[in-house]
């Protein structure tokens, strides 16, 4: 194979993979906070596009215009579902752990049969966008113009993220609260308030997911599910909790993917990352970043 | 009183406490196997045959993810194993099912076995989400592996009924027998182990996995015959699945929904408890099967929609499950 088909493998895979980490990483920011794991993040990822696609509809305008009406419905939703559910889920004394699972699945299932019942299984996408279609030519690599957005939003993302967590009084208050949940109380910190921002915020960084991945991808709902399980690989990757970890993990779970289809059918491009994701976790149980 | 003789009537509570539980356990199941010269109707046998064979595969989830604390969401690997090891065996070779049955549990006890080695090693969400991959694995490999089929699967010949090749297409009353003896099985191999040192080990486990490790290599090794155990039972019913359905693929027995459809009911029933898992099963399959013929037509979600409501609804309200409904002893009396 020429260098050339070798560089776009990888740049392909590199952009993917920024956006792998976007999508995964307010779910690692939720459970770095509370050790709650979403089981309803693709749910989210999907609902963000439906959000997307169906504003795009009623408004006529790009949805890069659009982003941040979506990830601000998404934050209210994030809020919602912390105060609605999650809250409540972390009250139980008998088997929390196993309740928190089965109270996200549920969420989850409840969630695509909404969308099922609302939106149809229909397959959709957003078309006449503009970004749609138009490609990058780099010296003979070909990237498309919506996969590099996405990728330089990620970037974006992630640099606000160090800046908010390192900078702020709410990210001093988030690093407390995982800290010691129980002595910011003491401090005057209000737990619950945290909690509720934190998922808002977990929910609004998906939403970003979203509301780039509906600009090139098709929106059904099942969607959620094709990127939860690499959300959930890149994390456990990454290390739980850790933002720079998801960075990293999702550049990786990206490439590694790209890379197998060079010696894999592409319908066996996942079991590159799945093992590789394995071989680490045996030897740090904890992710690469993760604290052990 | 004296210690001594306070030991041996607690002692004596606890045979006759266990001795009325077997015998309402024969009861229950007499007053099952009496179903079948009740219902005619094919569709509701149906479902009740399903709701049986869930409650015996929810039942063998139970003994690692109830007793034991390991939180498994990739047992539909197990029940794969079984599904495809009864099929090709028959299919391919015509071996009798019972002898694939058999085969594929063995299969799926060592496979566990091998996996347990390193996945025990991890912990919580580490754990589950693990399981979840090593599933996945295995479904995107029965998807290109051509021998099993790949994609299309494996299709069983039409035969006359018979007991011999598990077929039995006019009456269905075999296969309700067939998942009711499953169930009961599981039923007495959990009775039996919870009160062995085995239980006891599992219940320390799962209560403080932290003070169980010291105990070291002890508390490993009966991890391991959990995870081992589930996994047989998960692939006998996997394939008596594949034998009552005639007809399977990678995403029908394979799919990460068989996982949940094993945990749920003992999560909603009670996990590590001797009736969650049949008194789940009971609420779960047929609320399932019911909603998805009458809601369900043509994908429209309601189904989903109840169906992920009660999960949240009852895990959120009912951590304990549904028995401790019935009755509020139950999680005292399982660690007592």
């Amino acid at each position: 194979m020429t260098t050339q088909a070798f560089l776009q493998v990888i740049a392909s895979g590199l952009l993917l993979g920024l956006i792998y980490a976007l999508i995964a990483v307010g779910l690692s920011l939720i459970f770095g906070l509370m050790d709650v794991v979403n089981f309803a993040h693709g749910e989210f990822l999907m609902l963000a596009m439906y959000a997307t696609f169906g504003l795009v509809l009623a408004t006529t305008l790009d949805p890069v215009v659009l982003m941040p009406l979506v990830v601000a419905l998404m934050f209210v939703l994030g809020v919602s579902v912390y105060a609605g559910i999650i809250r409540y889920a972390m009250r139980a004394k008998a088997n929390p752990g196993m309740v928190q699972i089965f109270a996200t699945f549920g969420l989850a299932l409840l969630i695509q049969g909404l969308a099922q019942y609302f939106f149809t299984p229909d397959y959709r996408n957003i078309a006449n966008t503009w970004l749609g279609g138009k490609t990058l030519n780099l010296g003979g690599v070909f990237l498309p113009w919506p996969q590099i957005f996405g990728g330089a939003v990620s970037l974006a993302v992630f640099a606000g993220l160090y800046w908010l967590i390192t900078r702020t009084d709410f990210g001093k208050a988030l690093e407390a609260t995982r800290e010691d949940q129980g002595a910011v109380a003491l401090v005057g910190i209000d737990r619950n308030r945290v909690f509720a921002l934190g998922w808002g915020l977990g929910a609004a960084l998906v939403g970003i997911a979203g509301a780039v991945l509906a600009i090139f991808y098709y929106i059904h709902p099942q969607v959620g599910g094709t990127f939860a399980l690499i959300a959930y690989v890149t994390v456990a990757l990454g290390g739980f909790g850790s933002i720079f970890g998801a960075l990293v993990a999702g550049v990786i779970v990206g490439l590694v993917e790209a890379l197998t289809t060079l010696i894999l059918p592409a319908s066996l491009k996942s079991v590159g990352v799945y093992s590789l994701y394995l071989l680490v976790l045996f030897v740090r149980p904890s992710g690469l970043f993760g604290r052990l | 009183m004296t210690q001594s003789s306070a030991a041996a009537s607690s002692m004596s509570a606890f045979v006759a406490s266990r001795r009325r539980q077997l015998i309402t356990a024969f009861v229950v199941f007499a007053l099952i196997a009496l179903v079948p010269r009740l219902v005619t109707d094919v569709y509701m046998m149906n479902v009740l045959i399903l709701t049986l064979l869930f409650a015996a595969l929810s039942q063998s989830w139970n003994l690692l993810g109830g007793y034991c604390g390991q939180v498994s969401l990739g047992h539909a690997l197990y029940f794969g194993i079984g599904a495809y090891a009864t099929s090709i065996l028959y299919v391919k070779f015509g071996i009798t099912p019972w002898g694939g049955l058999l085969a594929g549990g063995i299969i799926a006890a060592l496979i566990a076995l091998a996996l347990g080695y390193p996945c025990f090693r991890l912990k919580g969400h580490y754990f589950s989400i693990a399981t979840i991959v090593i599933a996945e694995i295995g479904l995107l490999l029965f998807h290109n592996w051509d021998y099993a089929g790949a994609a299309l699967g494996i299709q069983w010949p039409f035969t006359p009924d018979s007991w011999w090749t598990l077929q039995f297409a006019r009456d269905k009353a075999p296969y309700f027998y067939f998942a009711l003896g499953l169930f009961a099985v599981t039923w007495l191999v959990t009775f039996s182990i919870v009160e062995s040192k085995w239980g006891y080990w599992w219940r320390a486990v799962k209560d403080s996995a932290d003070a169980a490790e010291s105990l070291g290599v002890t508390i490993f090794h009966s991890k391991m015959a959990a995870a081992a155990i589930s996994a047989f039972f998960t692939a006998v019913g996997g394939g008596f699945y594949a034998a009552f359905v005639s007809y399977i693929d990678p995403d029908s027995v394979m799919h990460f929904r068989f996982s949940l459809l094993m945990a749920l009911p003992a999560v909603l029933g009670g996990v590590g408890s001797l009736w969650g898992p049949a008194i789940g099963a009971l609420i779960l399959i047929p609320l399932a099967e019911l909603t998805r013929s009458y809601l369900g037509g043509a994908g429209s979600g309601l189904d989903l929609v109840i169906y992920g409501g009660l999960i949240m609804i009852v895990s959120l309200t009912r951590p304990e499950g549904i028995l401790s409904m019935i009755k509020p002893a139950v999680k005292r009396e399982a660690t007592a």
